[in-house]
């Protein structure tokens, strides 16, 4: 049976070969992972003066993080920030993600592979590639955007989204969501196109209407994949940063509307023209992140496992 | 009309959908490639046409492989990205072997320590990391790129290789152990048997690797170590306003992953859903 217990009959003597294969990659992994994230903590409760000695001081970075006016607007700014890009990705990803996927799973769909193809391939592309593409099109002097726009008659809406505080956060947060939208997609597609046909064909017989389907068969099933999504997109979004220093620079211009956790971190604890490098305070701002994702994981732990019944397919 | 064709039309609206979101997730980078091909002025006055005989120019790739080192930013990108794939799923496969097959004392704290790695972003450590690569003296070297990645890339590998071993049927390993095999020829046997997911997992960590602008920023922007990723952003900085010169950099980012990709999409697409299936 696949998974029995591997148990040599009266035999005492140490497995090392068991040793030997898990020791390499648990040493790296330990080494260059665990360590590190360890040590970022243990940093951030101590502050270093400039001739770089260390000296404890408790939570005393914490508090000039979170209350201090010369770090805390940053902070909260930031933190207020990746809020905002999570929200649209989470409504735009999902709604359109979804959409599509069902599209694909219509049984009339022929070439179902090439779409996906298709649809996966910007996120393949690095944020720094997408970053400029996208500035290039909704670039006032190329005009590319702006030519599509007044073709349909709808010139007015267009303006430097990119470089007006109100639009920037809002227009890298699609920027975005279009390179990664294959991701939600195909997830969803996994899930729908498991459904057998049968069930779907009894309910119709049944005499039930396509939205009772949706909603009593389809979204159940699809609700631990909206979950997946969630705590993906949740620790990636805490992740980026890629797009915004390629697009806006390390301090999230204009006026730090488009600063994220990640720009602060790495203005923070590497500096940049307008402030040194801090790696005490920087290792807070880690340590704080981590806290938030902390909170997201048990969101998703408590929310979406929790609910989550095994449904036989 | 006949039924077949009014369910022909009745499909019109959801192909044009799919079509009009093909049309959204490429055009941006067919935009890209056509207008690397032109000169500066078709650039500015056509952008949405193709390269045409008159229009044709390879100024901008002139400039770009001129002007920088882009070749040798490739061979650093290949090294690094190569390198740590190799060492991921060499260790990372042993390991996941070592989960699926064995019961220990502690298997279970061993196996969720490792998973741990998948929810938490590595980028966390790197104050840390950075210290930890100047006392190695490691920093502005493709070493320390390869060490970050293989330790980023190694949970979510591992968590992914257990649950494709434990499917390989006893018997065949038990049959061998009879016949005198050691533990560490049975696991060269059932190697080519997950192989599916070994070229999924190599996949999916070989992009971000690939991509990634966040370390090879922090520990190597040397100049002889940079990345394809690095070099290009950095490039893209210095000549905004040299429009050639942008969009063909911009077209040679693209194309090694664009290759791959197509190359390679299916393991890539079935090694990402397979987890879901669950």
């Amino acid at each position: 049976m696949p998974g029995a217990p591997n148990r040599a009959v009266g035999s005492k003597r140490f497995r090392t070969h068991i040793l030997v294969f898990l020791l390499p990659a648990t040493l790296i992994y330990t080494v260059f992972m665990v360590y590190p994230l360890f040590d970022s903590m243990r940093l951030s409760l101590f502050t270093a003066d400039s001739a770089g000695r260390e000296t404890f001081t408790g939570l005393q970075n914490y508090v000039t993080l979170l209350t201090d006016d010369l770090w805390a607007p940053r902070f909260w700014g930031a933190l207020k920030n990746n809020f905002v890009f999570f929200v649209i990705h989470m409504v735009v990803q999902n709604s359109i993600g979804l959409m599509l996927a069902a599209l694909l799973t219509s049984r009339s769909v022929r070439g179902v592979g090439f779409f996906r193809t298709v649809f996966f391939m910007p996120a393949m592309l690095s944020f720094v590639i997408v970053g400029f593409v996208w500035q290039l099109i909704l670039s006032p002097l190329w005009g590319v955007a702006e030519g599509i726009l007044s073709a349909v008659g709808l010139e007015q809406l267009f303006a430097p989204w990119l470089g007006l505080e109100s639009s920037a956060l809002n227009a890298l947060s699609l920027i975005s969501v279009w390179q990664f939208i294959g991701i939600p997609m195909m997830l969803f597609y996994a899930v729908l196109i498991s459904i057998p046909y049968e069930l779907i064909e009894a309910c119709i017989v049944d005499g039930a209407s396509a939205w009772r389907i949706f909603w009593h068969i389809k979204f159940p099933l699809i609700f631990p994949t909206v979950g997946s999504i969630f705590i993906l997109t949740f620790v990636g979004n805490f992740n980026a940063f890629d797009l915004v220093y390629t697009t806006q620079g390390a301090t999230g211009a204009p006026n730090y509307s488009t600063d994220l956790m990640g720009t602060l971190f790495y203005r923070t604890f590497f500096g940049q023209q307008l402030q040194l490098g801090n790696p005490t305070m920087g290792a807070t701002v880690a340590t704080m992140m981590f806290f938030v994702i902390l909170i997201g994981v048990l969101i998703y732990t408590f929310v979406f496992q929790r609910r989550v019944e095994s449904y036989e397919l | 009309m006949s039924q077949k064709l009014r369910n022909r039309i009745g499909r019109l609206p959801t192909y044009l959908i799919l079509l009009g979101a093909m049309v959204v997730a490429l055009f941006p980078i067919v935009l890209i490639f056509f207008n690397s091909f032109k000169e500066r002025k078709a650039i500015f006055n056509s952008p949405l046409m193709p390269p045409l005989p008159d229009t044709f120019s390879l100024i901008g790739y002139e400039k770009v492989l001129l002007r920088s080192n882009f070749d040798l930013y490739f061979l650093n990108s290949l090294i690094v990205t190569l390198a740590a794939m190799a060492l991921i799923l060499f260790t990372g496969s042993m390991a996941a072997y070592a989960l699926s097959e064995y019961r220990f004392r502690g298997d279970t704290f061993v196996g969720l320590y490792l998973a741990l790695g998948i929810m938490i972003p590595i980028k966390l450590g790197t104050v840390s990391i950075l210290r930890l690569m100047v006392t190695l003296q490691l920093v502005n070297t493709l070493a320390a790129l390869v060490l970050v990645y293989t330790a980023m890339g190694l949970p979510l590998t591992i968590f992914i290789l257990t649950q494709f071993m434990r499917q390989v049927p006893r018997e065949m390993k038990e049959a061998a152990r009879i016949d005198g095999a050691s533990e560490y020829r049975i696991y060269r046997l059932i190697l080519p048997l997950v192989r599916p997911a070994i070229a999924s997992v190599a996949v999916f960590t070989m992009i971000p690797i690939w991509n990634d602008l966040w370390f090879p920023l922090i520990l190597a922007p040397g100049e002889k170590t940079k990345t394809v990723t690095l070099g290009a952003q950095q490039f893209l900085g210095q000549f905004v306003t040299d429009w050639n010169a942008v969009l063909s950099s911009l077209a040679l980012a693209m194309l090694p992953i664009l290759i791959l990709y197509v190359l390679f999409s299916k393991q890539l697409i079935r090694g990402l859903t397979a987890g879901s299936g669950k």
